[in-house]
């Protein structure tokens, strides 16, 4: 034990308070700096980079997210504009094939009723022109017949 | 025999003689190897930092994550930065301190008198922590606020201004005797109970031990946190 004086003689109790409480402290307050910066600088600086990194990254993808939405919409109302417009296509040439289709069953009709106005007034004139023959014919022949008789007599 | 191999050594220190002052050597010891160790993980974990983290970096970032959570609650978004250093290095010194003490077998490792324990279970590593968070917490008041900290002791009413200098007495004093009490009874106990039934039986008190130390350490830097945030306070 004399050998290390090092080790000094027991006493004490429970609450024996000596200079083991500055040097305590001392050490606490270097070990603070010592913490600070070895672990809380470095580790807050990269958990707080990041941390941003990441808040950045999602305030961007939010932004794409919103502008592909109001692409979306554009896009959506362009597509319906459009539908729209085939649709008035398509009627507008339906209506468009209606009338030539209509048109053209008129001029055909017309076309045919007046050929066959033209066929009956020829039938009929000739009809008439025949009739006018034959009625001619049968006086001729009723005169003839006449003549005929009156000379036999 | 059988009391000089789990003998309970209360009271008894190992002293170490520089010029007029006394040191507990055995206190030194214990914090000087806790101290090391943590230093020593902590310096792998922060050798290479990746932004990605890998490994022991995560960990330290959980330990950073959840030291900056605590001092965020209790001091306010305000200066919690400029305190957490402090609160972080309160929990890490009094944690491992707790759980190096409860942990480690320092009992195999033989002293010529006193043994090796925890720090926290001497007074005088206490009460230098909590006069250390005294002071603290009266910086934190005077740096922020001037001479309008002393509004504090008249907050709500004139007639708390006595209750409120006691505050400032019992604050250290309870901080310290918490955490020796604790502490130093959790040695105790398991002592006990390895003195008397060496087998099995301490195990549950073990690992009873290692939650208090925990819970204990918790404690200590929260208290120390919250008595900052309330010195930086505004009143309105």
């Amino acid at each position: 034990m004399l050998a290390f004086n090092f080790f000094g003689a027991t006493e004490g109790g429970l609450f024996d308070i000596n200079a083991t409480l500055p040097l305590m402290a001392i050490q606490v307050v270097a070990l603070t700096y010592i913490l600070n910066s070895l672990f809380f600088k470095p580790v807050g600086n990269v958990v707080e980079k990041r941390e941003k990194f990441v808040s950045t990254n999602i305030i961007e993808a939010k932004n794409k997210l919103s502008e592909v939405k109001k692409l979306e919409a554009e896009l959506l109302t362009q597509l319906q504009s459009a539908r729209a417009e085939a649709q008035r296509i398509v009627s507008e040439a339906e209506n468009e094939s209606d009338k030539l289709y209509k048109e053209a069953l008129e001029l055909a009709n017309n076309e045919a009723n007046a050929s066959k106005e033209k066929a009956r007034l020829e039938i009929e004139s000739q009809t008439s022109a025949a009739r006018d023959q034959l009625s001619k014919q049968a006086d001729d022949l009723s005169e003839l017949i006449v003549n005929r008789l009156i000379l036999e007599k | 025999m059988l009391t000089n191999f789990a003998a309970l050594e209360v009271g008894q220190h190992l002293y170490w003689q520089i010029g007029n002052i006394r040191l507990h050597g055995q206190v030194f010891l214990t914090s000087w190897i806790l101290l090391g160790a943590l230093l020593v993980f902590i310096s792998l974990g922060t050798k290479k930092m990746e932004n990605d983290p890998k490994g022991l970096q995560n960990l330290l970032e959980f330990l950073w994550d959840y030291i900056r959570d605590l001092a965020r609650t209790q001091i306010g978004e305000k200066v919690y930065r400029d305190w957490m250093p402090f609160i972080g290095t309160l929990f890490l010194f009094v944690f491992v301190s707790n759980w190096g003490g409860a942990l480690i077998p320092w009992r195999l490792i033989k002293l010529p008198s006193g043994e090796l324990g925890a720090p926290t279970a001497d007074i005088n590593t206490t009460i230098a922590l909590a006069l250390l968070v005294s002071l603290s917490y009266f910086y934190a008041g005077l740096s922020n606020k001037g001479w309008r900290y002393f509004e504090y002791y008249v907050h709500p009413t004139p007639i708390m201004l006595p209750f409120k200098i006691l505050e400032d007495f019992t604050k250290p004093l309870s901080l310290s005797f918490r955490l020796f009490g604790n502490i130093l009874a959790d040695e105790l106990v398991v002592g006990v109970l390895v003195f008397l039934v060496p087998l099995i039986l301490p195990i549950p008190v073990m690992f009873l031990g290692l939650f208090t130390s925990a819970i204990q350490a918790l404690i200590f830097a929260t208290l120390a946190a919250y008595y900052i945030g309330e010195a930086v306070e505004e009143h309105h």
